[in-house]
């Protein structure tokens, strides 16, 4: 192959990426209504699982503290939301989450295995329940609510999120502390010995993930209007990032996307059309995707090409 | 004095229900490496299942125990056999067999709550068996309670000693230690795990059973149990069931004390203790 | 002046001393080796050099500055590099990214991934495994694994290199090639402190040997004295 067929090769998904978001910008014009409040949902569920993925994936270590950090992120927008300018408070949600992160991650990351994922969950039980005995105790209220935004402005607020978390995602992966965090999934003791400050950066990578569950939650609480401890910090919004990651397929990044984009959808549109079925119908296709795709829909994929191409692109 | 005794029995009658869902769930991680979260939902169909049999078929609570039990353990034998036992093979590590099966363990929450609020709907379920008060040393129970604390003793030092005495108890500790080697030696080991995990769904059933002699069961009451069980079960060292047994008494203590300075802290004195616990001494109070 | 040097360096698990009140130095330049029967404390000693444990006491010093209880990250940086007892590679990353990390992470002076990866190829190269660059390290074989934790470990820059049982489970060949490899390592100038129970390997390459026994050094010197030296063995042979 020459050069030049080397270089179009490497512009083509940049390229295509690029289409996807300008199609993406103009979504909100050409079909408003339903179609942009099922896209940012859609959009919320990337920016969890992604979120999850870049720290969760390559270490090794499975939190299940995304509810934490979105809650977090609810809360200040249903705290600071009425008083200062919205992409303020976003930030804020974003850095209060990415705070809790750190003093979390430096408490915790010594943990190994289940321990980690145990508390991790406990800590949102923690949280949720503090929240609850505060408000009931010192602020003598149960709930919030929260001043509507325009749902375009929630779509654009989650697209810019999302776009931010991508790149960041992108360098670190291509950066040496990718690489870095990939040894410590392998071996963390040789990673150390390796001249890698293992505890630093896990929990500078927990904390910079923590940053956009927290601006998602933020710009969410917008849109659910009303939140309370129990909406805030569903258990829900932890495991359904590991979920759906697993679904599409950890190995590589578009697949986490892909799961969400899939889960998600699938799971807008279960809800609305079986809401008497709708757990039993997302549990089922959880179970058989845990027990039928190893490697999620990436591995799927990647088998039915093996077969329509005979293996020459088995390892692309 | 009297508050005193009085609190110390209210944390015992606490804490038994407490280290009955425990020993379930600690036999279910110690021994089949399933950290079940729908260890709950059991619970909760223990529950329904003797409210349906109580109010519908006049069964006496005590008696539909010989229904919830051996119900509860034959689903989860069959759940391990066609779930867990596909995903332990196709697990390249068990590092990877307990995330996997946490998560399976998670859609099996969706799916058993989904069936049973189909089959029992929203609504918030009690009835009255024994609420007749009983004067202990000047302290007054409600004799439901009572007898909800004598089962849970009786049914964890028989646990124990089945675990300890019985040649099967002997098969499922030998595949705790070391699943290779005692496959090894001639123990059935898929077998014994799917006992394990039936034997820890049936203490869930029992102990739902227990609970609905005492508190109102519904659909979604799960969750909250589970997240006790977890709780104790670290706070007793993961997958040791005389941890679990004593830690279950322990926090049962506790939260009656703190229950009794301010009840809507209980749980997150729970919560703080589960944290503090997990960062002092992770392996739990009986652990090495 | 000795690069390496312990005083007194003690290690207790519950209550039991894994390695008591030792002293040990390592010279510039030379190849010290570490025996003793299994269970003497020889990987604890290891540990407690590359700050994977902290000593109960006693002071560990490099090159004169305190390292005693510093980070494994920070005393590589400063010039000690290892290799463990049972191979401890990134499994799943290619056998050039391997040896990558070192260079971008545990060397004194930061460098540029594409040094780096120019680094990483020579090196690969040093110690045999310029065929296998991309290969999963788990696809390697034992020796090579070995061979690639040398080259992760070269990559660091180290002025000392700590290996851990380099030999054991190797055949003939491969003992030879390693000892070949310790060989020319300690040609570019860097120090050598290895444990080893392959006694014709370390007999042959090293300065100096050290004897530990239940966490207590019971004798030291060269080849030839440890060799004689009755208290050895009687250690090896049994009291």
């Amino acid at each position: 192959m020459n050069a030049v067929g080397v270089d179009l090769k490497k512009l083509r998904a940049p390229a295509l990426l690029l289409v996807l978001l300008l199609l993406l910008i103009a979504l909100p014009h050409a079909r408003p209504g339903y179609a942009v409040v099922l896209v940012y949902t859609i959009l919320m569920y990337i920016v969890l699982t992604v979120s999850w993925v870049l720290f969760s994936a390559p270490t090794g270590y499975v939190s299940l503290a995304p509810a934490a950090f979105f809650g977090v992120g609810i809360y200040t927008s249903a705290i600071l939301g009425m008083k200062l300018p919205l992409p303020v408070v976003i930030c804020i949600g974003g850095l209060a989450s990415a705070f809790l992160a750190l003093l979390v991650g430096a408490l915790t990351l010594r943990l190994k295995g289940i321990y980690f994922a145990i508390f991790t969950f406990g800590l949102v039980e923690l949280i949720k329940h503090f929240v609850l005995w505060y408000e009931l105790k010192y602020t003598g209220t149960r709930g919030r609510f929260l001043l509507p935004v325009g749902n375009n402005t929630i779509y654009y607020v989650m697209l810019a999120i999302l776009v931010a978390l991508l790149l960041t995602t992108y360098f670190i992966k291509r950066s040496k502390y990718g690489l870095a965090l990939q040894s410590i999934g392998e071996d963390e003791e040789a990673a150390a010995h390796t001249g890698i400050n293992v505890t630093l950066l896990k929990i500078i990578t927990f904390a910079i993930s923590a940053v956009f569950t927290g601006a998602a939650g933020a710009i969410w609480a917008i849109r659910l209007t009303y939140i309370d401890p129990y909406i805030a910090f569903d258990v829900n919004n932890s495991f359904m990032p590991v979920l759906m990651a697993i679904f599409g397929g950890l190995g590589q990044l578009y697949g986490p996307i892909l799961g969400a984009v899939v889960f998600s959808f699938l799971r807008e549109v279960l809800i609305t059309r079986f809401p008497y079925y709708y757990m039993l119908l997302i549990g089922t296709i959880l179970l058989v995707s845990i027990l039928y795709l190893p490697n999620g829909l990436v591995g799927l994929i990647q088998r039915w090409r093996r077969r329509i191409w005979g293996g020459q692109h088995a390892n692309t | 004095m009297v508050t005193f005794l009085n609190i110390v029995i209210a944390g015992l009658l606490l804490g038994g229900l407490y280290a009955l869902i425990a020993m379930g769930l600690s036999l279910q991680y110690g021994v089949a490496r399933v950290l079940n979260v729908s260890h709950g939902e059991f619970i909760m169909l223990g529950g329904l299942i003797t409210w349906t049999l109580y109010t519908a078929f006049g069964v006496n609570p005590l008696l539909s125990l010989a229904i919830c039990g051996p119900l509860t353990f034959l689903l989860g034998f069959i759940i391990h056999r066609t779930v867990f036992k596909r995903l332990l093979t196709s697990s390249e590590s068990r590092g990877v067999f307990e995330s996997n099966s946490m998560l399976a363990s998670f859609s099996l929450l969706f799916i058993i709550q989904n069936i049973a609020s189909i089959a029992w709907g929203p609504e918030i379920r009690g009835y009255s068996y024994l609420r007749v008060p009983v004067n202990l040393a000047g302290a007054v129970f409600g004799a439901n309670r009572l007898m909800t604390l004598g089962f849970a003793v009786v049914i964890g030092v028989a646990f124990y000693l089945f675990i300890a005495r019985t040649r099967t108890g002997k098969a499922i500790r030998a595949a705790a230690q070391d699943p290779a080697a005692a496959g090894l030696m001639g123990v059935n080991i898929d077998r014994v795990l799917a006992l394990c995990f039936g034997l820890g769904a049936a203490l869930a059933g029992t102990a739902g059973m227990l609970i609905s002699l005492c508190y109102p069961v519904h659909v979604a009451m799960g969750l909250e149990y589970t997240v006790i069980a977890l709780i104790v079960v670290v706070l007793g060292g993961l997958g040791s069931i005389p941890g679990s047994f004593i830690g279950g008494f322990a926090l049962g203590i506790i939260g009656s004390v703190v229950t009794n300075i301010d009840p809507s802290l209980s749980l997150i004195a729970y919560y703080l203790i589960f944290v503090l616990l997990l960062l002092v001494k992770p392996t739990g109070i009986m652990g090495r | 002046m000795p690069i390496l040097e312990g005083e007194g360096v003690t290690k207790y698990f519950g209550g039991l001393a894994a390695v008591s009140n030792v002293d040990f130095y390592v010279d510039e330049g030379e190849i010290v080796g570490l025996i003793g029967p299994n269970g003497a404390g020889k990987t604890t000693l290891f540990n407690l050099i590359s700050g994977a444990l902290v000593p109960k006491s006693g002071v560990i010093r490099f090159q004169g500055a305190n390292i005693t209880g510093l980070k494994p990250h920070r005393i590589c940086k400063m010039g000690i590099a290892r290799t463990f007892q049972s191979v401890k590679v990134f499994a799943n990353m290619p056998a050039l990214e391997n040896v990558m990390l070192g260079s971008l992470f545990g060397a004194p002076n930061s460098v540029a991934p594409a040094e780096a990866v120019r680094e990483a190829t020579a090196l690969l190269d040093f110690v045999g495994l310029s065929a296998v660059g991309a290969t999963p390290a788990k696809d390697l074989t034992l020796a090579n694994q070995k061979r690639l934790e040398v080259a992760r470990a070269l990559a660091t820059k180290p002025k000392l290199l700590l290996l851990d049982e380099l030999m054991a489970g190797l055949n003939p060949t491969e003992t030879a090639e390693a000892m070949a490899l310790i060989t020319r390592i300690r040609d570019q100038g860097i120090t050598i402190f290895m444990i080893e129970h392959v006694m014709k390997a370390i007999m042959s390459v090293c300065d100096r040997i050290m004897v530990l026994h239940h966490g207590v050094k019971i004798a030291e010197g060269t080849p030839q004295e440890i060799a004689t030296s009755k208290k050895v063995i009687e250690v090896y042979l049994g009291e």
